[in-house]
């Protein structure tokens, strides 16, 4: 794994690659909103079930985000890797922008089915909690000027995080049951039935793939823009 | 086709889950694309004038 | 040791001195729990309800107040480059910050917090629980916020950035410690008291090598 560390054949090998997780991005998305828009109703939630297609698949990617994000922070300080410390530092805006958008389409989803748009409830409130942490590590990745100082910083916070998080969902999942002693909704949220599961897995691919497509395009954005800040410093040398 | 737009009775609900969904999806991936394509025209034209 | 026993009294006296900050922390706690009637009204059974998350919030906000500039001060005189050549190892100087900041904040808003929790009407069952609850979970409030300051050392404004840092990290502080007081409100044994008691340990545990690596990438080169 570590022989594509160089930054130069990551970039070789992503502008090979990246024509094709494009492609397959697209064509997964095309499937995903055609078998969105075509499965029946739901018994129990009508047509608000389509916004799970989209709903789940966000909060997917914004939890996997985070998880990433810390890998590569503990691959960029245990083991010195620009590239991960390169990595870390993309995985974190897109992360927050799926977070946003689970939080979006879940409130959207809340309004019909729980007559609110902000219900205090487990998951939600443990998706805002991550929103905050990933806007957190971002503004941290700004403050800091000195580029080496500010990925080992921001990867300790998102390793701190990561052992966190866990511990934060827990404790409000434990507060909800808390605090709304008779629930009027089932614990873990509406099941989804087999015909719906199609779309939301391939919704999820279409996610997950559009992720790692971003994100690579934005590394390979930065490590330009690092190779022209090498290059103004060495010719006013 | 008009009840596909009608959504039961939660267009309200489901359009606008997908519009912001779609407004962030196609934002991210425009500016991405955008900040690569700027990056790689600007470090061009910094090793031109540098050799 | 004699070193850390030394730059723990310092701090202590630094904090404790006439407008320093401890005794702003004291005002400012003070300060939010007088200000909560006046937003939610004098309804004395809805202050007994809320009176224990209203005492916990406020709580952890004093905390934060002096937080940020924990290692702030000694790192712009410089005086943290020289406690890095003293025999001090960097996780001592983090125990000794993070321990003169919970004696000067974390204890007396502790000692406090009976008096306040009288104005907010809280019932007479609900005193032990509040009180074991500050002195269980305020040590982590004061861990976590260490290590979050010394993340932000090098920041000049860090400050702007240090809520954000900590808010989603203290959340299971809140919510343990209020949640151990209702759970007296309700004569109910939900085990609060014991997750509040689990997840300080760990953090005081932990925060002492979390702070000193980030103390060390922001003293290095």
């Amino acid at each position: 794994m570590f022989g594509y560390a160089n930054p130069k054949r990551f970039m070789e090998l992503s502008g090979r690659l990246l024509p094709w997780l494009g492609a397959t991005t697209a064509i997964l998305f095309a499937a995903g909103l055609y078998l969105s828009f075509t499965a029946p109703p739901d018994y129990r939630q009508g047509d608000t079930v389509r916004i799970m297609f989209i709903h789940v698949p966000a909060a997917w990617v914004a939890m996997m985000g985070y998880g990433f994000m810390a890998l590569a922070s503990l691959i960029g300080l245990v083991n010195r890797h620009p590239l991960a410390d390169v990595a870390a530092k993309q995985a974190a805006p897109l992360g927050a922008l799926f977070t946003a958008l689970a939080l979006i389409t879940g409130s959207l989803w809340g309004r019909p089915m729980w007559g609110t748009y902000w219900q205090w409830d487990g998951r939600l409130t443990s998706f805002l909690l991550l929103l905050f942490l990933y806007l957190g590590y971002i503004a941290l990745w700004n403050a800091i000027e000195n580029e080496v100082r500010a990925a080992k910083a921001a990867a300790i916070l998102a390793l701190v995080g990561v052992v966190n998080l866990p511990i934060i969902e827990f404790s409000v999942q434990w507060w909800t049951t808390l605090h709304q002693g008779e629930s009027i909704f089932r614990r873990g949220g509406p099941t989804i039935s087999a015909v719906f599961l199609w779309p939301l897995f391939i919704m999820a691919a279409a996610y997950t793939l559009l992720f790692f497509t971003l994100l690579l395009v934005r590394m390979r954005t930065e490590i330009l823009e690092r190779r022209m800040r090498a290059l103004a410093l060495a010719a006013n040398a | 086709m008009a009840a596909f737009f009608v959504m039961g009775k939660y267009a309200a609900f489901v359009w606008p889950a997908y519009g912001i969904s779609a407004l962030g999806i196609v934002a991210s991936v425009a500016l991405s694309l955008r900040a690569y394509r700027r990056a790689k025209t600007r470090l061009a034209a910094l090793e031109r004038t540098v050799k | 040791m004699r070193a850390l026993g030394a730059l723990l009294v310092r701090d202590v006296r630094l904090a404790a001195r006439a407008g320093g900050s401890a005794v702003l922390a004291l005002a400012f706690f003070a300060a939010v729990v007088t200000l909560v009637p006046f937003g939610i009204g004098s309804d004395a059974k809805l202050l007994a309800r809320v009176a224990g998350g209203v005492l916990w919030v406020a709580a952890v906000l004093a905390n934060l107040l002096a937080l940020d500039r924990l290692f702030q001060a000694d790192y712009e005189d410089g005086s943290l480059d020289l406690l890095a050549l003293s025999p001090l190892s960097f996780e001592g100087i983090t125990v000794a910050k993070m321990t003169a900041h919970w004696l000067t904040t974390g204890l007396p808003l502790t000692i406090l917090s009976p008096v306040l929790a009288l104005l907010l009407n809280l019932p007479a069952t609900a005193y032990t629980a509040l009180i074991v609850s500050l002195l269980i979970g305020t040590p982590a409030v004061s861990a976590i916020g260490s290590v979050a300051a010394a993340l932000t050392l090098s920041i000049r404004r860090g400050g702007l950035l240090f809520p954000l840092l900590v808010l989603p990290l203290l959340t299971p502080v809140v919510i343990f410690g209020a949640g151990a007081v209702l759970a007296r409100l309700d004569g109910v044994e939900n085990g609060a008291i014991w997750l509040l008691a689990a997840f300080s340990v760990a953090a005081v545990l932990l925060a002492p090598f979390v702070g000193a690596a980030a103390l060390r990438l922001n003293l290095s080169e």
